[in-house]
């Protein structure tokens, strides 16, 4: 009788823990893989490490080294002007996009999803189709050549300073149509007797969509904003396949700066260092993010 | 799409309509003008391709250009195609898929239905782990399955892809089963129905539509994958995007333009078909990563 009532309540006590105990394997996994490793890579950043980790303390000088490389400033130039481009563009597209979806069109179940394809597609792929498909030799130029129009030129793909915009072209490309489906999902989220409210006081469509709409979606244009941006900063597949980098360093992003260092160039401490960069960036924009959205929902 | 109405209370003129109409079918040119020169350059003869323009159909119609990129291209040492690379991606893909889902259907299940102090924060670290750049992982990553003797290895790339996938799946399970009445989870539990019972029996059977979501996304991140590829495989488990970058950007011999778009497209063809088949529950990962679910 005794062991009887001690057994259930063991099983009850189990119980109580079997939630934990499942959970307990991807929180340890999490705390190792993710921030285990951020805290070695971060310590990696303030040591001499070259080829392989070195445990000898060397302070800031990696970062301090780091903002002094001109290959460094390069890529956080890119960034910025890629960047900048990027969101601004998806944006505008994908709003547009949206806007004009969203005024009852026949077909737009078949229009959808070939602006959102590209997004199921890896950037290896978009890079290749686009690598030759600007390349002057075979792409744009070279047909323009082949129906007459000789003057024709267009090597920005091959020219350091345009090259950075040939990657922003390829990378708008792949997610405009996303940057879509979220301004349309937050279109079909806005109340119509509002719109009517307003139609019938004689309010103009453009008015309504600058008074009403777009004020409305201020959530969309955030949620935008953070997930392109954080794309952006760790675009690295886009530019190794599109340009590799070049022509010279005209396309180098901070991801693949942080590859070379670290794995071509044995200058680990650096590229620690660029990696930590590169998360703190992240980490500014995420983190007010998350924190927003994971309150909100309570 | 957020299952509003399609209908908008704007109206528009006819010629304002068909200047939309325009407008789309242009931007759905733009979005097709990728995939079209693919395929009809995959089909070329490369005299054709480097002689002719890119938007022109082939005169010679060839299937050679598929069958090198498969079976007979240079990729590494060897002329194998890529054929053995798809097999790697394939090999790496479906365990970590069911891995990451498996447990993130539990991690979702614990964090709505029985829920303790602290659960909040485990779930934001969880969270936050999806958005951070792998860059910052990779050193220690490398040295890790270095010491487990993974390195280089089909295994290797499942684990990595299975541990940096969980954050994902278990936002999908938990903003799924947020929704999902708790009365039937207590009621189940007051018959003496013990915890992986609820699971199986009451949450499973309904629990369909975000396995799918969560199977597509994971399947199209990982088939996709390039910088995990690139930083922990050799040259026997390359997966199938980095084997076909070093396709394109081998430096040796002539330029095969079409053997490269017959590979891209093969790389491709997976996830597009899966995009094809069940292009809804795609978006609505999309959706979930972003905007909440």
């Amino acid at each position: 009788m005794a062991t009887t009532h001690a057994d259930a309540d063991m099983r009850t006590r189990l119980q109580d823990w079997l939630p934990k105990i499942v959970l307990a394997p991807s929180v340890a996994a999490t705390l190792i893989f993710v921030y285990g490793f951020i805290l070695f890579t971060i310590y990696l950043s303030f040591t001499d490490s070259r080829m392989l980790p070195s445990y000898d303390w060397v302070g800031l000088k990696n970062y301090e080294n780091l903002f002094k490389l001109s290959h460094w400033e390069i890529a956080i130039t890119n960034l910025a002007v890629f960047a900048g481009l990027y969101i601004v563009i998806c944006s505008v597209i994908g709003l547009t996009l949206a806007i004009l979806l969203d005024q009852k069109i026949r077909g737009e179940g078949f229009l959808r999803p070939i602006y959102l394809y590209p997004m199921a597609l890896s950037f290896i792929v978009t890079g290749t189709a686009w690598k030759w498909m600007l390349d002057p030799g075979i792409g744009l130029e070279h047909t323009m050549h082949a129906f007459g129009w000789e003057s024709f030129a267009f090597d920005w793909i091959k020219n350091r300073d345009f090259a950075i915009y040939t990657v922003v072209l390829a990378a708008v490309w792949q997610s405009s149509g996303f940057t879509m489906a979220m301004f349309l999902a937050g279109l079909r989220g806005i109340d119509n007797e509002i719109l009517k409210a307003a139609q019938m006081d004689g309010a103009s469509n453009w008015s309504l969509y600058r008074r009403i709409i777009l004020p409305q979606l201020r959530p969309a244009f955030l949620s935008a904003f953070v997930i392109l941006s954080h794309l952006a900063i760790k675009s690295y597949d886009l530019v190794i396949a599109l340009t590799g980098g070049g022509p010279g360093r005209a396309t180098e992003l901070p991801a693949t700066f942080m590859y070379s260092y670290t794995f071509s160039r044995n200058q680990m401490g650096i590229g620690a260092a660029s990696a930590v960069i590169m998360l703190m960036t992240v980490a500014a924009i995420m983190v007010p993010y998350l924190y927003a959205e994971l309150k909100e929902k309570k | 799409m957020a299952g509003a109405s399609t209908d908008t209370a704007i109206r528009t003129s006819a010629p304002v309509r068909v200047l939309i109409y325009l407008l789309l079918i242009l931007f759905a040119l733009f979005y097709l003008l990728p995939l079209f020169v693919m395929s009809i350059n995959s089909v070329k003869p490369l005299g054709e391709i480097t002689g002719g323009n890119m938007i022109a159909l082939p005169t010679v119609w060839t299937l050679d250009p598929w069958r090198s990129a498969w079976s007979t291209a240079q990729i590494g040492v060897e002329p194998t195609g890529l054929k053995p690379y798809f097999m790697n991606s394939i090999l790496m893909a479906l365990p970590a898929v069911l891995l990451s889902t498996f447990f993130g259907a539990l991690n979702g299940y614990v964090l709505t239905k029985w829920s303790f102090r602290g659960d909040k924060i485990l779930f934001g670290l969880l969270l936050f782990s999806c958005f951070i750049p792998f860059q910052i992982v990779l050193i220690p990553m490398a040295r890790l399955l270095g010491l487990m003797g993974l390195a280089g290895s089909t295994p290797g790339l499942v684990l990595v892809h299975f541990v940096y996938g969980i954050g994902f799946t278990t936002l999908y399970f938990r903003n799924y089963y947020a929704a999902f009445p708790t009365e039937l989870v207590r009621a189940a539990q007051i018959d003496g129905a013990g915890f992986f019972r609820i699971f199986w029996r009451i949450l499973l059977p309904s629990s369909g539509p975000i396995i799918a979501v969560s199977f597509i996304w994971q399947f199209t991140n990982i088939w996709n994958d390039f910088l995990f590829g690139a930083s922990f495989a050799d040259l026997d488990s390359m997966p199938m995007t980095v084997a076909l970058n070093n396709l394109v950007s081998s430096s040796t011999g002539v330029k095969e333009y079409n053997v490269h778009f017959a590979g891209a497209i093969m790389a491709a063809a997976p996830t597009l078909l899966v995009y094809i088949v069940a292009g809804r529950y795609f978006v609505r990962g999309l959706m979930a990563g972003s905007v909440k679910g």
